[in-house]
């Protein structure tokens, strides 16, 4: 199935091509949990839309894992480079991962009944994340901790799943700001992807962001 | 069947169930799943000779996601692949791998009881009991 819905991909490429409506794309940010996916989409609804107040923001991000437990949609976002302006979505996914405890919300002084339903939102959102990835995102831009190796199986499999699909992806290396940030260590271990060293948390090389974002998904 | 200990020094027993690759080709995509997820539900470790599809492992997370509860005692699974090519070569043997479409041998088991590590000659699964 995943073939047939790489050359409907090709065919809307050819019908733009030919003059057809653009549809904006739909970019889905994905990544394991805490690697800064909302601190990101924050970061480009701040640079990228009317946004003037925290309440036009995606969600809120912490160190506690699954933060965000549904996807979120954020349309009428427009990026300018080199004089061309793309219009967007983007899609803030949870973190994916093959597990989900409990017991490791209580670790961050969650209390048991509220760790229960967090976990029960995270896993119903990493299905709906997976779920996405089967057609209904245009491009993916992949989220890594650049202080964390990045040859994890989850990685290696999102990735699989992305290039099984035929759908084009970028990987920001983020937290570029850490003393333990290695980029080269990303690149070396997925050398097939273009690699966009950033900090979401502090606004740093976003406008290589934008630059990757255009021409990879432009 | 493995036998490790637990803290207080008695056998726990692990079952590792091989799935040979002729076997894998004549079953669908849920068949598989539902095979490991009921596998690893008990418990039970899982060794698959020929590996998932891409499709088939994004599935099997979806799946497993809608299994994961405290009721259930199920809080998902830890899965390994190993590739029958060095997937930590040079930059070539790097994208070889990584494109190589032909599924890898993959262990499958509940979370945080599966393990790999490397070594300078081999890789090691590690079970917990």
């Amino acid at each position: 199935m995943s073939y047939l819905k790489s050359w409907k991909r090709r065919f809307v490429n050819l019908f733009d091509v030919f003059g057809g409506e653009e549809a904006p794309e739909s970019i889905g940010v994905y990544g394991p949990p805490n690697s800064g996916k909302t601190t990101l989409t924050n970061q480009i609804i701040q640079d990228c839309t009317e946004a003037e107040d925290k309440d036009d923001l995606m969600g809120s991000s912490s160190e506690v894992p699954h933060e965000t437990r549904k996807a979120k949609k954020q349309e009428d976002i427009t990026i300018e480079h080199n004089n061309e302006e793309i219009a967007l979505s983007i899609i803030d996914t949870p973190g994916v991962d093959t597990q989900v405890d409990y017991e490791d919300f209580i670790e961050f002084d969650i209390d048991e009944d509220e760790a229960v339903d967090r976990s029960r939102e995270a896993t119903e959102g990493i299905a709906e994340a997976m779920h996405w990835l089967r057609g209904d995102v245009d491009g993916v831009i992949y989220m890594m901790d650049s202080t964390k190796d990045p040859f994890t199986q989850v990685n290696t499999m999102i990735l699989g799943i992305i290039e099984s699909q035929d759908i084009p992806a970028l990987i920001l290396a983020n937290k570029i700001d850490l003393e333990e940030s290695s980029v080269d260590r990303i690149r070396n271990a997925f050398p097939q992807y273009d690699v966009v060293p950033v900090s979401a948390l502090q606004g740093d090389n976003m406008d290589e962001v934008y630059k990757s974002i255009s021409e990879n998904f432009g | 069947m493995s036998e490790e200990n637990n803290s207080g020094g008695n056998p726990v027993s692990v079952q590792i169930d091989f799935v040979g690759k002729s076997r894998l080709k004549n079953m669908k995509t849920m068949e598989k799943i539902r095979l490991i997820i009921d596998s690893v539900k008990d418990n039970k470790v899982v060794v698959l000779e020929a590996g998932l599809t891409p499709d088939e492992e994004g599935r099997l997370v979806e799946m497993t996601m809608q299994q994961i509860g405290p009721e259930q005692n199920f809080s998902g699974l830890e899965i390994e692949r190993y590739n029958r090519e060095q997937s930590k070569g040079g930059l070539l043997s790097r994208i070889v791998s990584s494109n190589n479409k032909q599924s890898k041998l993959t262990i499958i088991g509940p979370a945080n009881k599966l393990q790999t590590v490397e070594n300078e000659d081999m890789m090691q699964a590690i079970i917990s009991g």
